[in-house]
């Protein structure tokens, strides 16, 4: 069965499958991850602060958000951000935007409420000890989160978050549903190109696994790190 | 320098923590309080740069009202220097750091002016060659003696210092013990829960003695020793120093 493979094409498609969709992959992985851990930090103060109504509302928005399938999301968002922006900055006709940038904001809403949860238990992690020191020392609320209770729960949950960017990184290739050029979406191209379905897609199902097992290992690996440190 | 009166406090509406306290600290005074756990007496200290609040009486700081909602808190206990029984080092900063934080966030003391000054402060707890290293790789009695320092970095007008021996091992308890009778031979205000007599012996101006909530006694050192008047400081008394 094997000998009717051409794993040519692989070789072929690689400057293909690598600058174009594996670099839209990570940057999506990237800016996805960063811009979660800060709105979802934002909500997890919201949900510790001692205002309720700021705590209801991040509550809504994070089970709100985890009550959806992604691939849903992704796709309403492409087809409703069009008339929000047209309803925001008041335009005649629905704004245009681009598929990275839907998705890049979609992926970021999505995350928030999964890194949200994630800062939440890093925060409550901290002993009580520890702001009400920074307290005594003079600093403000706004300081002792930022300098001295923030780090903290940032490395304590430093695995999880990576942990949890390794599913953003395999749940990048969803944007397929917006006809989008990830890596998943490059290897499926070439394979309709050139009727190579099982080539390709074996091809992309070791790449993401190997960079999966990679970054699982070096999570491993920061987790005994950090044990010592503490 | 502080001033109590009439403090009360309930965790809810049928359990009351403080029950009409009242006390004060004059400036260069050294007052231990002490007292059966359960007490109050780390709840009351708390209460004085409000880190706990309470709900009835005031508490004046250098003649700022603490319970104040104009007050600005956190300008007010940058002046009150605090010692914890955990010690609360930052773990994930140096210890230089550690004096460092406050001074540049909440004095805006430049990081040059502010190291020198912490690196001074380490020198005279005895631990300067300990400054890069982090709070994990110290003992117990280092990290308190480290978190001296970082209170007094600030300057303050007036220590408060929450059992800080109590979490130490016995072998280290006396050379916090001495850092803070050198502290108190200085002229710093101090206010000290502890149930170390023999600090309380060496430099306490007064001993306040409390049970359940109140302050039962509240006299000056040899008076308490001598004599206190209370059956339940005498109980108190003869448990503690019976061996």
């Amino acid at each position: 069965m094997l000998g009717n493979l051409d794993f040519d094409v692989i070789r072929r498609a690689l400057p293909y499958l690598f600058y174009e969709g594996m670099t839209f992959t990570l940057t999506l992985t990237f800016l996805a991850a960063l811009g979660g851990l800060i709105f979802g930090t934002a909500l997890a103060l919201m949900r510790l602060s001692g205002f309720k109504i700021l705590g209801r509302i991040a509550g809504i928005y994070v089970d709100f958000m985890r009550s959806l399938p992604l691939v849903l999301v992704i796709f309403w968002f492409y087809f409703l951000v069009p008339y929000i922006g047209q309803w925001v900055t008041g335009a005649s006709r629905p704004i245009s935007v681009g598929a990275f940038t839907s998705s890049l904001v979609t992926f970021i809403m999505f995350e928030a409420a999964y890194f949200s949860e994630i800062m939440r238990a890093g925060i409550q992690s901290i002993s009580r000890g520890q702001p009400a020191a920074a307290s005594a020392l003079g600093l403000t609320y706004a300081q002792s989160m930022r300098y001295v209770v923030l780090p903290q729960a940032f490395r304590n949950m430093l695995p999880v978050l990576i942990t949890q960017t390794i599913v953003l990184f395999q749940d990048t290739s969803l944007v397929y549903v917006l006809s989008i050029t990830d890596f998943l979406g490059a290897a499926s191209k070439v394979a309709q190109r050139d009727g190579r379905l099982v080539e390709m897609y074996l091809f992309a199902a070791v790449v993401y696994f190997t960079i999966s097992c990679i970054a699982s290992y070096g999570v491993r690996r920061l987790q005994a790190r950090i044990a010592i440190i503490r | 320098m502080i001033e109590i009166s009439h403090v009360n406090k309930w965790y809810s509406p049928t359990f009351q923590v403080l029950t009409d306290c009242t006390t004060n600290v004059t400036k260069g005074e050294v007052v231990v309080v002490c007292g059966p756990s359960g007490s109050g007496k780390s709840t009351l200290i708390k209460c004085v740069n409000a880190l706990e609040p309470f709900q009835s009486g005031d508490i004046l700081v250098d003649g700022t009202k603490v319970n104040d909602p104009k007050t600005d808190l956190p300008k007010l206990r940058s002046r009150v220097g605090m010692v914890f029984q955990h010690f609360e080092l930052f773990p994930h900063l140096k210890i230089i750091d550690n004096l460092c934080l406050a001074q540049e966030k909440v004095l805006g003391r430049g990081h040059d002016k502010a190291q020198a000054k912490g690196m001074q402060l380490l020198e005279r707890v005895g631990l300067k060659e300990q400054a890069q290293k982090f709070p994990a790789q110290l003992s117990g009695g280092q990290q308190q003696r480290v978190a001296i320092a970082r209170a007094l970095a600030m300057d303050p007008i007036v220590m408060l210092f929450d059992e800080p021996t109590s979490a130490l091992d016995p072998e280290m308890v006396s050379e916090v013990l001495d850092v803070m009778v050198d502290l108190a031979r200085e002229g710093m205000t101090m206010m000290v829960v502890t149930h170390e007599m023999g600090f309380a012996r060496k430099v306490a101006n007064r001993v306040i003695f409390m049970d359940r909530g109140e302050i039962v006694e509240d006299a000056a050192k040899d008076d308490f020793f001598g004599k206190p008047r209370s059956d339940r400081a005498q109980k108190f008394l003869s448990k503690i120093l019976s061996h």
